[in-house]
């Protein structure tokens, strides 16, 4: 606190400090919030410290509180109420990003750092078999096909009917067909997932009596994947500007081959992108994998029969064993999930930017 | 009141680049200076760095001093959010913010400067309205958002929240550029009441305006594309379209480029 | 919007070979028939698809509370089997509204303040790239949040819990009695952080539309940076900030995987929310479901239906409020 101190009172001598002229105002020094967030970085371990706190949750809060606290008074003391303001929303916001920043930071490292201890080329090519899940060992290669194999059927069914609802929406779509249309894709989107889950459960097990599949799990991945789509490809095709269409229309080109040869071909970068979403999405849900395809320990490569297991399923059911070298497994399952979906991003993201009409930002 | 602005050297930058070089002028205050020339010569720029909005562009930078009166608006220690407050802008499109009232609009500088009580409010928001010629327009819908006003009534409300904070200088950026020919005539009308009061730097693309309405004139040209904006010249502008003292002046005003 | 309303006059001059006027529904080309038939078709199946949700989660809900022996809303118990079930949704409806309340009262204000800070107070060359990986984060699955918040999470959030009920203990909301921080703020706390990206995300997009010309506006009346926020920012990024909100609302209101993994559930709804027990609708249906019998998944799906009702009201009044908005603006 003492340094904080002696730079108020230097402010308050120094000639001007408070100036007559209209123009100037007294101004903390350029390097005062870092000073501060210093100062108050160190109270913060200070008291934690001094006082025997043992997390270090207690420490952040402590110091941000002295930070946001110091500063107020500090800038409304020297530069008035209005600067003061300003100086606590800039370190409000400041501290809302760091305060976000460690959370998320610290799930990537763990992800990658406890992951990367058993991943490895024998992990990837192998299922558990039969081993025992106390037991190091065992891998998750019959949770990728299963993962590849339920995605890919979903996005088997989304994606042409995510795109030809969306097709209609944007081109053909008037009257109370296309208004109900986009009413329902906007409560489709708001479906839990677990209730997409409930919903395949009810019809294709509960009434028709079909066991636990993949394709079953597809089902309630394709009811998640297809407003996402619909969404997205809408967004797209709106941007394809009407001149275009119209140029096509007016050579007599039927409607038909205009849509397919003249608006997907100018929205396909940005359909592809949203489908690469919309899978990167569905790949990561867990809850109706667990509801409708039950997971498996050994390799199951038919969708259609029986129970398989897939990449998330395989993080929820390793940590739920409980012991040392299935929470190591998670692990390594949780990075490779995590990489697969970060990797869809960035291609879907990079066709994006590579395919964007060239206007606008 | 009313302060003049004295400009000496004055460069800009965006970025590495370059957009006006080192100008010197004077503004006498209670007078309407004209600052014309052709698209992309800077004076637009050059307006912005005499209250500071230059700099909130990304990468904008200035060099060198305006002085307003005695003051540097560029020295060390002094306050650009105070210098805002003292030099006053209008923009080429009406800007009143949408979520406000007329009333709130007028109001919303006051507000930021301290004052709060009602009564001082009503005051300084009729009397500004009343100075910006719409005060009879708009005075029995106060409370109605400002962007259902039409749109040279949006720009003379932008006048009256500008006046209302009292400002030293104001600073005019194509005022009439968005407005139909009626709306034009009651800005210019305005401007010429206004300049009792203030100081007043307008830029304009309409040199018949700068002609209606200015004192002096200041004509800004570029050498070429790419290369920064220049001064060319500054007089009074009965003598600027008279009888111009560079031939690259008359040129521009004749018509014969630009 | 519709291209063809302004399409058809130019498109086909003699009204007798108008072909392209399929906005009509009367294609004559086949091709045009079998295209707008597929379009149409796919929006059809949309509206059968969530028909049939409805309907078939509404059918086995039936089927389970008219067996339910007790009162179906009100009962502090999940005993779905046996000759005499006896369960309710109150314990899960109370955990699920309370975590998710949390998460937004953390996530809401963080969320506004990153994506102002990627918006207007970040260098330049920072705010880009953050977005890029704000974005990124939003796609990182809920069972890896809810790993993480497990087995790293929870074992941080004793210290702070104790320190809480040292100085919060008396209002009795904040008592805690030690023991692993499996409650239901613990699930708030990681639900907050689960939907802070995609808050961040739709927020930020709302921030940067705001028009320069009204920052400009009350940066020349010497405002602030704040102040330009205040006056001009936010009230235009109100209804994107609201969307953004019930966006996360409805993630935090359905998530499963990541409240299964950190709740240590119980059947009670305790007035502290330090101390574990409770439980939510996604994360009961997740528990219960592998020793249910078909009984009991119906009862489950009863509660799946609840859970679903409560999320069409949530993300009605979302639309409401910035159906309203526009208005405004």
């Amino acid at each position: 606190m003492s340094d904080v101190m002696t730079e108020r009172q230097a402010l308050a001598e120094r000639p001007g400090g408070v100036s007559s002229l209209s123009l100037k105002q007294a101004r903390l020094p350029r390097w005062t919030p870092a000073a501060l967030a210093l100062a108050s970085a160190a109270i913060g371990c200070g008291i934690g410290l001094g006082a025997g706190l043992d997390s270090r949750i207690q420490w952040g809060l402590i110091a941000a509180l002295v930070f946001v606290v110091a500063t107020f008074v500090l800038s409304a003391a020297v530069e008035g109420a209005r600067q003061a303001k300003d100086r606590l929303a800039t370190g409000l916001v400041w501290m809302a990003f760091l305060l976000a920043v460690i959370p998320l930071a610290s799930l990537l490292w763990e992800t990658v750092v406890r992951g990367s201890k058993v991943l490895d080329g024998y992990f990837l090519s192998h299922s558990m078999g039969t081993l025992p899940d106390a037991l190091p060992g065992g891998g998750i290669y019959h949770a990728i096909i299963g993962t590849l194999e339920q995605v890919g059927l979903a996005t088997l069914i989304a994606a042409p009917l995510g795109l030809f609802t969306a097709i209609y929406l944007v081109e053909y779509g008037r009257g109370r067909l296309a208004k109900a249309v986009t009413f329902f894709v906007d409560v489709m989107t708001g479906i839990p997932s677990i209730v997409a889950g409930l919903f395949i459960l009810s019809v294709w097990i509960l009434i028709l009596g079909f066991g636990p599949s993949g394709f079953a799990g597809s089902m309630a991945l394709a009811i998640l994947m297809v407003p996402v789509v619909v969404r997205s490809t809408e967004e797209m095709l709106k941007l394809v500007p009407n001149e275009l269409r119209e140029a096509s229309l007016a050579l007599g080109v039927p409607k038909w081959r205009t849509i397919l040869k003249v608006v997907l071909p100018t929205s396909i970068g940005g359909i592809t992108t949203g489908v690469m979403l919309a899978v990167a999405r569905i790949t990561g849900e867990t809850a109706p994998v667990m509801l409708l395809v039950w997971g498996a320990k050994t390799i199951n490569n038919n969708p259609f029969q029986d129970a398989q297991q897939s990449l998330p399923l395989y993080v929820f059911q390793q940590w739920q064993q409980g012991s040392e070298a299935s929470y190591d497994r998670a692990w390594a399952a949780a990075l490779v999930l995590i990489a697969f979906v970060m990797i869809l991003n960035l291609v879907a993201r990079g066709i994006a930017r590579w395919k964007a009409p060239k206007t606008g930002r | 009141m009313a302060k003049r602005i004295d400009v000496s050297g004055l460069s800009a930058f965006y970025g590495n680049h370059k957009a006006i070089d080192d100008i010197s002028m004077s503004v006498e205050p209670r007078s309407v200076t004209a600052f014309i020339g052709p698209s992309g010569c800077g004076k637009s720029t050059f307006l912005r760095t005499l209250n500071r909005m230059h700099e909130v562009t990304p990468g904008g930078r200035v060099e060198g001093k305006v002085l307003l009166d005695d003051e540097d608006l560029y020295g060390p220690g002094v306050d650009p959010v105070a210098v805002r407050r003292t030099v006053g802008m209008v923009f080429q499109r009406p800007n009143p913010f949408p979520t406000m009232s007329i009333f709130d609009n007028v109001a919303a500088g006051l507000r930021l400067n301290g004052t709060t009580k009602k009564s001082d409010l009503t005051d300084i928001v009729e009397r500004s309205l009343k100075g910006a010629n719409l005060w009879n327009e708009v005075k029995d819908r106060l409370n109605k958002p400002g962007s259902g006003l039409s749109g040279g009534q949006q720009q003379r409300l932008c006048i009256a929240r500008a006046i209302a904070v009292e400002p030293q200088v104001l600073l005019m950026d194509e005022p009439c550029s968005a407005l139909d020919p009626i709306s034009t005539l009651a800005v210019e009308d305005l401007i010429g009441e206004l300049k009792e009061r203030f100081t007043i730097v307008i830029v304009t693309h309409n040199m018949q305006q700068a002609a209606r309405v200015s004192d002096r004139t200041a004509f800004f040209n570029l050498s070429a594309v790419g290369q920064p904006g220049t001064l060319v010249e500054i007089d009074d502008t009965e003598r600027i379209f008279s009888n111009p003292s560079v031939q690259a002046t008359e040129d521009y005003i004749s018509g014969r480029f630009g | 919007m519709t291209p063809s309303a302004t399409a058809t006059p130019d498109a086909a001059p003699p009204p007798a070979a108008a072909p392209d006027s399929a906005v009509s529904g009367k294609a004559r080309r086949p091709g045009d028939r079998i295209f707008l038939g597929l379009s149409r078709g796919s929006g059809i199946a949309l509206l059968v698809i969530m028909a049939a949700i409805a309907a078939f989660l509404t059918y086995r809900s039936v089927l389970a509370i008219s067996g339910d022996h007790a009162n179906f809303f009100t009962t502090l118990d999940w005993n779905a089997t046996g000759t005499e079930p006896k369960f309710g949704i109150a314990v899960l409806a109370f955990g699920t509204v309370v975590s998710a309340l949390i998460a937004m009262v953390i996530a809401v204000p963080v969320a506004v303040g990153i994506a102002l800070f990627i918006s207007h107070y970040a260098p330049r060359r920072l705010a880009s790239p953050l977005g890029y990986v704000i974005d990124l984060l939003a796609a990182v699955p809920s069972i890896i949040y809810g790993l993480w918040g497990a087995l790293f999470l929870v074992p941080h959030l004793g210290g702070l819990y104790g320190w809480l009920d040292d100085y919060l203990g008396w209002t009795g909301v904040f008592s805690y009695g030690g023991g692993a921080a499996r409650s239901l703020f613990t699930v708030g706390i990681l639900l907050a952080i689960m939907i802070l990206p995609i808050v961040t995300s739709v927020s930020r997009e709302v921030f940067l539309q705001a028009p320069r010309m009204h920052e400009e506006a009350a940066l020349a009346l010497g405002a602030t940076r704040w102040e330009v926020i205040r006056m001009s920012v936010l009230p235009f990024g109100r209804s994107g900030i609201i969307s953004a909100s019930m966006l996360g609302l409805g993630r935090a209101l359905g998530e499963t995987m990541a409240v299964a993994t950190v709740l240590s559930p119980s059947f009670l709804i305790n007035t502290s929310l330090l101390d574990p027990g409770g439980g939510t609708f996604a994360q009961n249906i997740a528990a219960k479901f592998s020793e249910a019998d078909t009984f009991g998944q119906d009862a489950l799906i009863a509660s799946g239906l609840v859970l679903f009702v409560i999320t069409l009201l949530v993300n009605g009044a979302a639309r409401l409020i910035i159906a309203r908005r526009k208005e405004y603006s």
